[in-house]
């Protein structure tokens, strides 16, 4: 590891996954941590705790605020665990001068979206600090869920399972990236950040025999599915024409150099059902406006342990690498 | 009249009818093949489309890819990336330059370390952007780092020409353009028995610059056909096929596959306006090539004032750095070896912790191959 912090160790890769490992796991360890979930489960079993900070440049973009994404982050991070959201804190750490009317517009938004996940934030803490020592704003929010299923974890994942994603991938990173990049390829692009505890809420009143969930944020689908396939010691095979992407998410992919599966999302989801419970849980999806392009895009089998493999239409196969280092534009 | 969509640009270049279809057909016509024929697809970008499709795994077993030298990340000497890091670190500089370069060490580090160092580094999209920021940063020297093949030298020269015609003080460069056919012919005149290049795959957005006409001295003096290729898998494809048909024909021509933007002149405006600011020179050693002659492009003396080789010629040192002892890119970049001849390849050298050049850029051999896995 380098002796000072870059931009490539949080981008949740392969070298964020080291740093995590290298220094936190290494004086934090203890039982609970080390099980890698979104969300911790504690208390016998009964709870899911969790905490997330959010920065983002724009704090206002295409389909969502920094408000929105802080809700949806963290309660996201414990319907994964089929925990539905309850208690949550929210710290501010705002910079001089920022405006007022900006910070209400903020809290509107998480208001908005707690009363979509039924939480309510209930303990707090404010710091203004001098311009210059953040950007703008950053939110901490930490939520308690109560879990209504037990057993949800990525170590389980089996060739029993099939690999289901909610909606169309990479629309939350080519948002940033064009937002902040003063880029106008297409007035459609939209984040996707959306809060899933509905969308699970249902998948379980059906009782769908669901063996993993993860929100595919930072390092997008390949992240989630790679963990996966190690945590799980499974090889995932992914059907690269059913990976739902959209026109304008491919756009900017082929622009810039991207993939799409590795960009990250804020309201789409990687799940590792039983087989035959495929097709129903995509029908399920569907019935929602913000899983409306849920596909079954994989299955699981022995053929590389521990990796991810990516199959073509005409028949050749590649690996769907964890992302490293920054995401940047290639050269030409 | 409708309007063209972005993804009408790949789309139809994708479709594994068409794909499976040039499968066929190569096979076909490789059962005629009097003998295996090695074919060097000289770009990066190439070596990447051929590695993320999977395509060697539709070929028969008598065509062999050899992986050539156009990575211009990969190709670029510590020496020159220590000139970026070194210019980075001055107080007053705003370093700019293209993507992939940030990633690359040099011997203190690279541009991403210098910049979590305090340095001002920024990655461009368009070298054009380079105006905003010289305007919103008037106390700043804007330095822009500036490499890449002919597909990317006409838009320095084009920031040039505007930074003339609009009098902009704060933008200076430094010039690391390189040209395509002179590695290729070092690379034929040193070919041996066991290393032979039998055909080429020329990078058609080279030549959408700089015409077909570049690559004509291959088939004329070397009898090596070659065909100017789009990046697509389907155009890959049809290349191979072309190539494979020219062998049965027993001819050796120049052929264009990529016939959407490619002509035999190219763009004469850009030409125009590269050979006004840049004269062609053995600028550098290439890294793991070395010197070749007319290789580079300088910038013409009567515009030094703009050349941040000539304001900083007081703290760039040009001393050779030798590169890491275990790392065979140089064999890669001069296809005598491929990245899993390498020991070190993807144990002690990985996209994390690269040893060498290959490993780093996304279009270098070695890094495709980790990432795609070379699956057969």
């Amino acid at each position: 590891m380098n002796k000072t912090i870059n931009l490539a160790q949080g981008n949740g890769g392969e070298e964020n996954a080291e740093l995590i490992s290298k220094i936190f796991y290494q004086h934090f360890k203890n039982d609970i941590l080390e099980k890698c979930e979104d969300a911790a489960i504690i208390d016998g079993g009964r709870l899911a705790f969790t905490t997330d900070s959010f920065t983002v440049s724009p704090l206002f973009f295409d389909g969502g605020d920094i408000g929105k994404l802080s809700i949806c982050g963290t309660c996201n991070d414990l319907a994964m665990m089929g925990a539905k959201p309850a208690y949550m804190t929210c710290a501010v750490i705002v910079e001089e001068g920022f405006e007022i009317a900006d910070l209400e517009t903020i809290v509107v938004s998480m208001k908005k979206e707690l009363e979509i996940n039924g939480a309510i934030i209930v303990c707090g803490d404010t710091k203004v600090v001098p311009r210059g020592s953040v950007d703008k704003i950053f939110i901490n929010t930490t939520g308690i869920g109560v879990v209504q299923k037990e057993g949800i974890s990525s170590s389980s994942v089996s060739q029993a399972d099939t690999i289901v994603i909610s909606n169309q991938i990479g629309r939350h990173g080519a948002t940033i990236f064009a937002n902040r990049e003063g880029m106008k390829f297409s007035s459609a692009l939209q984040s996707d950040c959306t809060s899933l505890w509905p969308l699970v809420e249902k998948l379980l009143a059906e009782d769908i025999a669901i063996t993993a969930m993860r929100d595919a944020t930072r390092g997008g689908v390949a992240a989630v599915l790679n963990e996966w396939a190690k945590q799980s010691n499974v090889c995932i095979e992914v059907n690269e024409e059913s990976l739902p992407v959209s026109d304008e998410v491919r756009g900017i992919c082929e622009i810039l150099g991207f993939e799409a599966y590795n960009l990250a999302n804020e309201g789409t989801f990687v799940l590792a059902v039983k087989s035959d419970d495929a097709k129903k849980v995509v029908d399920i999806l569907q019935s929602f406006e913000e899983a409306h392009h849920a596909a079954i895009i994989g299955q699981v089998t022995h053929q590389y342990d521990g990796r991810v493999i990516l199959l073509s239409a005409w028949g050749s196969k590649r690996f769907m690498d964890l992302p490293t280092g920054e995401l940047l534009p290639r050269i030409c | 009249m409708s309007c063209l969509e972005l993804k009408d640009l790949y789309d139809g270049f994708r479709d594994p009818k068409v794909i499976k279809s040039f499968q066929k057909l190569i096979a076909l016509e490789a059962t005629k093949l009097l003998k295996p024929i090695n074919i060097m697809e000289v770009c990066g970008g190439h070596t990447h489309t051929i590695m993320k499709y999977g395509l060697t795994q539709l070929l028969p077993n008598n065509i062999n890819f050899i992986h050539g030298p156009g990575c211009p990340v990969c190709i670029m000497p510590k020496e020159r990336i220590d000139h970026a890091y070194t210019l980075a670190m001055q107080d007053d500089v705003i370093l700019l330059t293209l993507g992939d370069m940030i990633k690359v060490p040099g011997s203190h580090g690279s541009l991403q370390d210098a910049r979590s160092r305090g340095a001002d580094v920024r990655y461009l999209y368009s070298p054009m952007d380079a105006l905003k920021v010289a305007e919103e940063n008037p106390d700043k020297k804007i330095i822009f780092f500036a490499i890449g093949f002919e597909t990317t030298t006409p838009m320095t020269a084009a920031l040039m020409d505007s930074v003339i015609k609009r009098n902009i003080k704060n933008i200076f460069f430094h010039i690391n353009h390189v040209t395509v056919p002179e590695a290729m012919e070092l690379l034929v005149e040193g070919r041996d028995d066991t290393h032979c290049i039998d055909a080429f795959i020329g990078p058609a957005h080279v030549s959408v610059i700089s015409g077909a006409k570049i690559y004509e001295i291959f088939p004329k003096k070397y009898h090596i056909p070659v065909v100017v290729s789009g990046f697509e898998p389907v155009d890959v494809m049809e290349s191979i096929y072309m190539i494979v048909k020219q062998f049965n024909e027993g001819r050796s021509d120049l052929e264009v596959q990529y016939k959407r933007l490619v002509s035999y002149e190219g763009n004469l405006k850009a030409q125009g306006l590269i050979h006004h600011y840049f004269e062609k020179v053995d600028l550098f050693k290439w890294r793991g090539i070395g010197r070749i002659p007319n290789s580079a492009l300088r910038l013409r003396d009567e515009f030094a004032a703009l050349n941040a080789e000539v304001i900083y010629k007081n703290i760039l040192s040009y001393e050779e750095i030798n590169n890491h002892k275990l790392c065979i890119c140089g064999d890669i970049l001069r296809g005598l070896a491929k990245p899993h001849d390498c020991t070190v390849f993807g144990t002690a050298c990985k996209p994390t912790s690269p040893l060498g050049s290959c490993m780093i850029s996304s279009e270098g051999a070695c890094a495709a191959y980790y990432k795609y896995g070379n699956l057969l």
